[in-house]
């Protein structure tokens, strides 16, 4: 199995991770030797056998939909890289 | 205050030989002196450690004191920590101030435990020597050339060094076990969903598990105690009791059956470790253990499946940092897409891009089938042989690691390799399993841990086994000479204290 540079891009925006240029190689390079190791799955059949998602099968535990939450906005935003009036900011995203 | 039990600590705080203050200021000290070697600690809480160790000493006095009131603790600077930086090791939540703290954290506040500081860690918890750190390397203080083991690699050094009686860690692939191994420490991972992950930062949620370092087992079970239990607040965590994790402690051993994975000792294993680990089955056989040997035929398709699961959980939990709501954000970003790229490309380091982007193919269209389901279905083949295996025997003993501590720089040129150092740690977190690491003997001068593996849910009996080792050896009693206490210091601090 090996990745080709133009697929680590593909990854890589579908990640939105921003790559240099001179380090694809290197991702390429590490991402096939990663998926080399992960088929060594391909020898075993596993034909009928049911996919483990959850360490005990447990299922997903539902509760009443209530407020629990008690507003700490400004606590919270207090973390954000930009905010105003109580809103995050984010570059323009409509013309 | 030097190579007690928190047993001792705690009788000691009552019986007024000494304050919470104190013993915190003891660490606080040895930290300050200590840590510019050592690298244990992201961020050192000063102010908080004694506000709280104030606190624990108005309980003590008022006659209020639990069985940790006033001992001090580290966290791993995952656990969220209510106004205290948690950085995960990573550039990307540098500026990061917790608002609100880890439930593990909280119980532990609750029993009155000073926190000492946030303990360094590979970045987002990827990776098996704490290189991946953006604060630097950990040292090992047995050799400080060596790597710590990670992820939780500042949290056993702190332990093992004595900068902390305890502190706290999570497990993903073995990120206490083998870093608790490679320093000489003692570390319990819980049963997957015995402690909850609210407020841990996540890596790979169906795998990764809180957990305690020690100096010894009996030390474990205190501290596990008081931190395990449901939360509400964690969709994962398991409605069930908590038994008493020290009730059983001394236990005979006598008939105990335990197994030994052949697997778990094939050509990958170091033959100075394999001969620690066989002397301590030896040790076991004296206890009245009997050993059994068993097979658990699919332990090689541990890495493969793991290396996509975690990755796959990974690329999704990670895509939260989008340099919006917390963290890094990029300079002068053209427009959205701009930002994401470039926030997550500057600030995340190689490890956690190359795991992102292998969670991202893995669960890309068209792929999802032969990498993400296949890796779910050997998971039940894995989960599977451990069912079989404990139908025969009560614990599973083995390495922890196939190797003692590595030099820093060894591995980290190769990716590949490093997660070879993780077979036999793995499989538990797929499993979901509770799993230990002792300390059983140096092999090359380093330390080597042994791992016992419980069913689920049998921590009390893991502990058991590992506290019964531990009367009848005295391997968790070593400590890195380099970093022994000063006795003449100490001794003429008392006296200026007088």
């Amino acid at each position: 199995m090996s990745l080709t540079p133009e697929e680590v891009k593909k990854i890589a925006f579908l990640a939105r991770l921003s790559i240099q240029e001179e380090n694809i190689e290197q991702y390429s390079q590490d991402l096939s030797n990663i998926f080399g190791l992960v088929e060594q799955m391909n020898a075993t059949d596993v034909k009928n056998i049911t996919p483990m998602a959850h360490p005990q099968d447990a299922m997903q535990r539902l509760r009443d939909d209530v407020v629990t939450e008690e507003n700490q906005r400004e606590k919270l935003l207090s973390n954000a890289p930009l905010s105003e009036d109580g809103l995050f900011l984010v570059p323009k995203v409509l013309d | 205050m030097e190579n007690k039990s928190l047993k001792e600590l705690s009788a000691g705080l009552k019986a007024g030989d000494f304050s919470s203050v104190e013993l915190t200021q003891f660490h606080l000290d040895r930290i300050a002196k200590y840590d510019n070697d050592l690298n244990a600690f992201i961020t050192v809480t000063n102010e908080q450690a004694l506000n709280m160790a104030q606190s624990a000493d108005e309980q003590i006095a008022s006659g209020n004191a639990g069985a940790l009131t006033g001992i001090p603790i580290a966290y791993k600077d995952l656990f969220c920590t209510d106004g205290v930086r948690t950085s995960c090791a990573s550039k990307m939540l540098d500026n990061f101030i917790a608002p609100y703290n880890a439930t593990a954290v909280e119980k532990l506040i609750q029993a009155g435990m000073p926190m000492l500081g946030k303990t360094n860690m590979d970045e987002f918890a990827m990776g098996s020597s704490n290189e991946n750190s953006y604060y630097g390397a950990v040292k090992n203080p047995w050799d400080l050339e060596r790597v710590p083991g990670g992820s939780s690699g500042g949290s056993a050094v702190a332990v093992a060094a004595n900068l902390a009686p305890v502190s706290l860690g999570t497990d993903t692939g073995g990120s206490i076990r083998q870093p608790a191994s490679l320093t000489g420490i003692t570390g319990i991972k819980p049963t997957y969903g015995r402690v909850s992950r609210f407020g841990m930062i996540a890596y790979a949620s169906s795998l990764d598990q809180g957990g305690v370092f020690a100096s010894s087992a009996e030390d474990c079970a205190l501290v596990l105690q008081s931190m395990s239990g449901f939360d509400v607040k964690d969709s994962t965590s398991v409605e069930r009791d908590v038994p008493d994790f020290s009730a059983g402690l001394n236990d005979s051993l006598q008939g105990v059956k335990i197994g030994l994975p052949r697997e778990f000792f094939d050509e990958g294993l170091d033959s100075s470790v394999a001969d620690v680990i066989q002397n301590a089955v030896n040790d076991y056989k004296k206890l009245g253990a009997e050993i059994i040997e068993i097979s658990l035929p699919n332990t090689h398709l541990a890495i493969p499946s793991y290396y996509v699961i975690a990755p796959a959980e990974a690329s999704s939990n990670l895509s939260r940092f989008d340099g919006v709501r917390y963290g890094y954000r990029c300079e002068d970003p053209v427009d959205l897409t701009d930002m994401y790229m470039r926030s997550r490309g500057d600030a995340f380091g190689a490890e956690v891009k190359r795991r992102i982007m292998t969670g991202t193919y893995a669960l890309s269209a068209g792929y999802y089938d032969a990498y993400y389901l296949k890796a779910q279905k050997i998971r039940r083949l894995i989960s599977d042989d451990f069912k079989q295996a404990f139908k025969k025997v009560d614990v599973i003993l083995g390495p922890v690691a196939p190797e003692t501590a590595f030099k820093i720089g060894e591995k980290s040129d190769d990716p590949i390799s490093m997660y070879l150092s993780d077979i036999y740690t793995l499989s538990l977190n797929l499993a979901g399993l509770p799993g230990m690491s002792v300390p059983a003997g140096f092999a090359n001068n380093m330390p080597v841990g042994l791992q016992i593996i419980g069913n689920h849910f049998e921590e009390a009996s893991m502990l058991n086994i590992a506290h019964q080792y531990q009367q009848a050896t005295d391997w968790h009693k070593q400590t890195p000479e380099a970093f022994a206490q000063d006795k003449v210091t100490q001794a003429n601090k008392s006296k200026e204290g007088k």
